[in-house]
């Protein structure tokens, strides 16, 4: 594929991780502790596994999986709401496709699906609001999940909906914001993450800066990095570099896509919609503050959570579940009591095994080698 | 060959007069006889159709001639859309059911079709799909002996649903079996990956995509007995369908008890394919197809069996994909495009689009 296959060069990435093995080499390695970078996002370990990328790179070098999946972080009560919703007679629910799976403390909206309430698929919000204009009388309800990749696009059709006048869509809004969770996993006692690849699509949107403060107070080298493999190569070798020269800044690897100071007609749309909630819950982290939005006053007729009646009942995790302890580098996947055992792909009891973006799905899916190689 | 085919009498052939069928072209009685005879009856292979009889009777001598064991498979069809660039559902039941024989090694001869109607739908959609079964069977000089049709409730199911039952012969020489790869064999496949799977998902329209991909469903048993003939002591094919060759290659190391290294490089996507799946977030590993087949042979034979795929338009971008190893028994693994190495697992449930 062009534009495409550049990206994915068998030589050019050979060559890399040489050279990723070289700056190892020099750069002063305790012995019982290899250099931990963590992906934020979970479209890095999408790729990571997809190509590989684990098994390429020397032994001293540990991924960790970062709480960047905004399916993998949702809190049982949200889903718990959302099948709700979506029970009510009228109601047509719309989603993306993998937020289907992920369990509530009742069910998923796969399995409300199942029982009859009528639930459809998207890939935008867009066709969600052309689903309310073709059924006049029904009520349209779009789960708005994602970090502010997927912010702005249901910003926009909030707008749309308002300038052509349909009363009938609205959104139950879960989105979240990448910064205040950085920062929740910097503040960790347990925190031993060196560096990290920054989220490319995020990034897209709000830019480079918000993230100075991982450079400047935490000491901690970031690289906002692209998806495809060469580019997690390269972004890893960029963290590695600083880590060599005791640097700690925010470098932009991803500068065919991300602007530095962001996409402002997108956050125009994002600061017009929304407002910053006090706390947002997470799954496996827990209440974090800032870190999620809701719909501004201004735009309420399209704020599900004003339209309908929902229980917004807080479900603690799982008492098994150690999701948290993965998401914050703590622990491998693997290392959790539940994993491949009572939380499967089949049976997820943690987000982080139910969308091919958790950390604990892709190890399951697509890991193992690397886990075996640790094992043995 | 002796056969007395076609259950229902083709003595006076009724026609049907109305646009849709109605719950009383289920009731047994004349509009449904008539139903029967003008759509179904008129179009399928009617060569000496007069037995009146509920079942087609097959001549057990003409079929112990072609060998020393009968194939036998059903398989149920509820395609949406039931037209789609490359085919529809009747050329789907047809070409499945011939490729779930021909996969076992099977010559393939007889196919029932039984049809779920869902009251409301057109007469004429429902010619439409049985003259696209017959003429997929003619072509494929197989025929549809005997059937059923029931009608149901508006709601009760989606247009039509078509499950068809097929019998064929293995010959005496043959004998495949997923459980039959052992190191060192090799793995091939007849053609481009994905392309069944893409074209329906495309076709459905819910995601505005201007696919130009078209369906690969195909009748493959001609393609087999050509593999057959130059690789002999080929272990296992099977159709790649639901699922992917992802699936199959689990299932054939999972049965062997053996590992299997498949080469992302040399496993054959069409750019189109690679696109819509790269933009929808799904691995084409997983997608299905309907004219694509898995083959293990015996490494002396490969290249044989690579030549005989190629020399056959079903079979020209044939691919080796892969081998046979000593590893972890029923591990399936890929060497990526980049110079890494995944597992390739089963899929858990339905392919989900991810988010970004």
């Amino acid at each position: 594929m062009k534009y495409v296959d550049e990206f994915r060069d068998r030589d050019r990435a050979k060559s890399l991780v040489k050279e990723i093995a070289a700056l190892v080499s020099e750069i002063d390695i305790a012995k019982d502790r290899p250099i931990a970078i963590m992906e934020v996002c979970g479209g890095h370990t999408h790729s990571i596994f997809r190509y590989g990328i684990e098994g390429m790179l020397p032994k001293e070098i540990e991924l960790v999986h970062g709480p960047g999946c905004p399916v993998c972080v949702l809190p049982m009560g949200r889903i718990d709401d959302c099948v709700a919703v979506a029970e009510q007679p009228n109601v047509i629910c719309t989603t993306f496709g993998d937020a289907m799976r992920v369990p509530g403390s009742r069910k998923s909206l796969l399995q409300a699906k199942a029982s009859g309430a009528d639930i459809r698929m998207v890939y935008s919000p867009m066709d969600a609001l052309a689903l309310a204009r073709k059924n006049p009388n029904r009520e349209v309800v779009f789960f708005g999940i994602g970090f502010e990749t997927t912010m702005p696009s249901t910003a926009l059709t909030i707008l749309q909906a308002e300038a052509e006048g349909v009363t009938n869509f609205s959104v139950f809004c879960n989105h979240i914001t990448i910064v205040p969770t950085i920062k929740a996993i910097l503040d960790d006692p347990d925190m031993q993450i060196d560096g990290f690849l920054g989220p490319g699509h995020v990034s897209m949107v709000i830019g480079t800066n918000p993230y100075e403060f991982v450079a400047h107070y935490y000491n901690r080298p970031m690289v906002v990095a692209g998806f495809e493999p060469l580019d997690v190569l390269q972004s890893i070798w960029m963290v590695l570099k600083q880590i060599k020269d005791g640097r700690a800044e925010i470098e932009n690897q991803y500068t065919r896509i991300v602007p530095e100071e962001g996409n402002a007609q997108a956050l125009d749309a994002v600061y017009k919609v929304y407002e910053l909630r006090e706390f947002f819950e997470w799954r496996g982290l827990g209440s974090i503050e800032h870190s999620g939005v809701r719909i501004r006053d201004a735009y309420a007729q399209y704020d599900a959570e004003r339209k309908f009646a929902m229980p917004h009942l807080k479900v603690a995790d799982p008492h098994a579940c150690q999701c948290g302890g993965v998401l914050k580098g703590l622990i491998k996947p693997w290392q959790c009591q539940v994993f491949g055992t009572a939380c499967t792909p089949e049976t997820p009891l943690g987000a982080l095994m139910v969308s091919s973006e958790g950390a604990c799905a892709a190890y399951y899916q697509y890991g193992g080698i690397k886990k075996q190689a640790v094992a043995s | 060959m002796n056969v007395i085919p076609i259950s229902r009498a083709k003595r006076r052939l009724g026609t049907v007069s109305v646009p849709n069928v109605t719950l009383a072209h289920g009731g047994g009685g004349k509009a449904m006889k008539d139903l029967i005879d003008d759509v179904f009856i008129s179009v399928f292979d009617g060569e000496g159709a007069s037995a009146l009889e509920d079942q087609a009777r097959i001549d057990l001598l003409s079929l112990t001639k072609l060998g020393d064991r009968i194939a036998f498979t059903t398989d149920a069809f509820v395609v949406d859309p039931l037209f789609f660039p490359g085919g529809d559902i009747g050329k789907l039941a047809i070409c499945g059911t011939i490729n779930d024989l021909a996969v076992g090694g099977a010559k393939p001869l007889y196919i029932s079709c039984a049809a779920i109607i869902e009251e409301g739908v057109s007469v004429d959609l429902l010619r439409k799909i049985a003259r696209s079964m017959a003429e997929t069977a003619r072509a494929a000089g197989v025929r549809i002996v005997t059937g059923d049709t029931k009608v149901v409730h508006k709601g009760a199911c989606d247009k039509v649903f078509l499950t068809t039952t097929g019998i064929g012969v293995i010959a005496e020489c043959i004998s495949l079996g997923v459980d039959r790869a052992r190191p060192g064999d090799v793995v091939l496949v007849n053609g481009l990956l994905g392309d069944h799977g893409a074209a329906i998902l495309g076709a459905r329209g819910d995601m505005a995509l201007d696919s130009p991909i078209v369906s690969d469903c195909a009748s493959l048993h001609g393609l087999i007995a050509d593999l057959l003939k130059a690789a002999p002591n080929t272990r296992a094919i099977r159709d790649a369908t639901r699922g992917g060759i992802a699936t199959v290659l689990n299932e054939i190391a999972d049965a062997s008890g053996v590992s299997i290294s498949v080469d992302e490089e040399h496993t054959p996507i069409r750019p189109e394919v690679k696109g819509f799946c790269e933009i929808l977030g799904l691995d084409p590993l997983y997608i299905a197809n309907e004219g694509k087949l898995v083959a293990v042979v015996p490494p002396e034979e490969a290249d044989a069996a690579l030549r005989a795929l190629r020399s056959d338009p079903l079979g020209q971008d044939a691919e080796i994909i892969g081998e046979v190893g000593r590893g972890e028994p029923g591990r399936v693994t890929m060497r990526t495009v980049f110079g890494g190495v995944r597992i390739v697992d089963m899929l858990v449930g339905e392919q989900l689009p991810r988010i970004c």
